[in-house]
């Protein structure tokens, strides 16, 4: 049985930045829902209260770090970059402030629709000059994503993982680096954030039907370990699948195809994720399964790539993690 | 520091230098010089209480951009003297007034004239649009809106430490209209930024011509004092003005100074171009030259040689 977190990011980002009194909790009006509350309750004189105020707050951040201190900011994914893109780029990219801006409720990983869903933030991110992108994908990389974060020379934009978050690994997240989980060497599967526990539920089965598969864990987009995931290509046999919970254009599959074309290889790539669409609201299971990217469109898709039905049935697989909305973990139903 | 000029003596140099500028190459953001000059004067020679330069007075060319390779990369802050407890932070807002920027840097001799000559030319960091490594500035500004916001983020950082100066913003009025200069008085408000003041040149113009004509934004004192600022109108060429505009006593609350200002202040014959001022590029040959005889009398120089 997969072991079950409750709020990690809650104590993580409460015993790091309480450590350090250069350190300022910025929200956005988004205090319990990333987290920061108790932080906010125990250590006032670290907390900036910024309102509904987005474009003020990444410059006010860059004010800030300019009177040396350490911003760390709260709100969902999509309020760091969509509105206030231009204060993004003018007061926090260029002058690569070190300041950390934690985006929660990545992708579909909410039932509250487009306005809410960051799909196109590691797109728009790793495209940025001088940003680093990282990605959580289960407990342990939350517990470690404040100190990792807070290492780097520059701006960070973090995908924080809250409320109920299962433990995948047993070692911190370390900036540039890919996970190895599985050995194999018939098809290269790369998963990042959510997909890898979706993908991990597949794996077993996989492996009976006699698909050897070398499965990744991203969560640095950028810096990207290029060397390690080219050293890894050579050797795969049939090809590369990619799944994220993101617009399956700009982000890791994105990325896997640069490196493929930039090398010369001549790899297949099959990219799951959302395929060049909005989302609508609904629960994680929902969505992953509506959109293509859940574990059972990536046993179709393994299907499609060596042109054989595995005869493997969708309650053939481990059974999903079903996430109750309203839940105590959750400071509102988003 | 006190400059020996006076600062309405500054003021007129910087007039007129701009000018000279605009003559020369045909071209210059040449009514807000004749909006600021009184402004920046005054705040460069008296409100401002700041260090030495610690930059050359030749500006270095531009040495790229801040990348984690780029090793050497400085902003232009440091043409207001060295970043300590004591002293005041100036915020420079409005990018497009960079020429003038630089001509009151050469007035109060933190730049040596040869720099203005680098305006403008490839591989120079005095670019026409300030940027961060731009002489006196700090951050870039071409995107209009985010000075105040930075400057509140400075000054509630400032208040955190317990340093004594202040953080001031030199702003236009055209950038008003952004939303975001709203949200930033929210917040200066709410933190009781008193540590904080801004100069707003109100020369009621932008890009499209005067600000009446393209997004009229009402009665702006009114508007910042509602918004909890104290915000104090004066005229903008009155020097003695600003220094008891900024003796006002505004404890708990930012300082805001509309400086009301005409666009063609000191080079009245511009007012022919009223309300297409933003930037002056002269029509014809006939034009420049007309010019260049009439504000050079206003000016009490000899006409430009170009």
């Amino acid at each position: 049985m997969i072991e079950i977190v409750n709020k990690p990011y809650s104590y993580t980002f409460k015993n790091y930045a309480s450590k350090n009194k250069k350190i300022l909790c910025l929200s956005g009006d988004l205090t319990s829902s990333c987290e920061v509350d108790q932080f906010r309750d125990e250590f006032p004189n670290q907390f900036v209260s910024m309102g509904m105020a987005e474009q003020n707050m990444m410059s006010f951040a860059g004010g800030l770090s300019m009177s040396g201190y350490i911003p760390f900011i709260h709100t969902f994914g999509v309020f760091t970059y969509r509105r206030p893109y231009d204060q993004l780029l003018a007061s926090i990219a260029y002058p690569r402030r070190k300041i950390r801006i934690m985006g929660f409720l990545p992708g579909i990983t909410t039932p509250a629709g487009m306005t809410h869903q960051a799909i196109e933030d590691i797109s728009v991110m790793r495209t940025i000059p001088n940003m680093t992108v990282i990605e959580t994908g289960d407990a342990t990389e939350v517990e470690s994503i404040c100190e990792q974060a807070n290492n780097v020379d520059g701006p960070v934009y973090c995908r924080i993982l809250r409320g109920s978050v299962p433990r995948l690994f047993d070692t911190p997240l370390k900036i540039g680096d890919i996970r190895v989980l599985n050995s194999g060497t018939d098809i290269l599967l790369i998963t990042s954030g959510i997909c890898t526990e979706e993908a991990l539920r597949a794996r077993s089965v996989l492996i009976d039907a006699g698909i050897s598969i070398l499965h990744l864990h991203v969560h640095t987009f950028k810096p990207f370990n290029e060397e390690k995931i080219l050293d890894l290509l050579t050797n795969i046999k049939i090809g590369v699948i990619t799944m994220e919970n993101h617009l399956v254009n700009g982000g890791l599959g994105t990325l896997i195809a640069e490196i493929i074309s930039k090398h010369g290889l001549s790899k297949k790539l099959m990219k799951l994720g959302l395929n060049d669409t909005f989302a609508h609201g609904g629960s994680k299971q929902y969505l992953t399964k509506y959109y293509g990217f859940d574990a059972y469109a990536l046993i179709k898709s393994i299907e499609k790539f060596i042109g054989l039905p595995l005869n493997i049935e969708e309650k053939d697989l481990e059974q999903a993690r079903i996430e109750n909305v309203h839940s105590l973990s959750k400071a509102e139903a988003l | 520091m006190q400059n020996k000029l006076k600062s309405e003596e500054i003021a007129l140099r910087i007039r007129r230098r701009v000018f000279e500028h605009c003559i020369k190459n045909n071209g210059a953001y040449l009514s807000q010089a004749c909006s600021s000059a009184e402004q920046l004067a005054w705040l460069y020679n008296e409100a401002l209480n700041i260090g030495d330069s610690t930059m050359p007075s030749i500006p270095e060319s531009f040495s790229g951009v801040p990348s984690i390779k780029n090793k050497k990369y400085k902003t232009g802050a440091g043409y207001n003297g060295p970043i300590t407890n004591e002293y005041d932070r100036f915020i420079f807002a409005p990018a497009h007034y960079a020429l003038v920027a630089y001509a009151t840097l050469i007035e109060v001799g933190r730049l040596d004239p040869a720099g203005l000559s680098m305006f403008n030319k490839d591989g120079s960091s005095v670019e026409i649009i300030g940027a961060e490594h731009s002489p006196g500035m700090e951050m870039h500004n071409g995107t209009l809106g985010i000075g105040l916001s930075t400057a509140a983020g400075i000054a509630y950082g400032r208040k955190l430490n317990k340093e004594k100066g202040e953080t001031c913003v030199f702003m236009s009025d055209g950038e008003l209209q952004e939303g975001q200069i709203w949200e930033a008085l929210q917040v200066s408000v709410y933190y009781k930024l008193d540590n904080l003041w801004a100069i707003v040149d109100v020369n009621e113009q932008q890009v499209d011509g005067a600000m009446s004509d393209v997004l009229d934004i009402g009665d702006v004192q009114k508007k910042i004092n509602a918004f909890g600022a104290k915000c104090i109108e004066i005229d903008g060429h009155d020097i003695d003005a600003m220094r008891q505009a900024k003796k006002e006593q505004h404890k708990d609350q930012p300082l805001i100074i509309l400086a009301r200002t005409c666009p063609y202040k000191g080079m009245n014959y511009l007012k022919k171009r009223f309300p297409r001022l933003h930037y002056v590029r002269f029509k014809s040959e006939e034009e420049r030259s007309i010019m260049n005889i009439e504000i050079s009398k206003e000016l009490g120089i000899e006409p430009i040689e170009y």
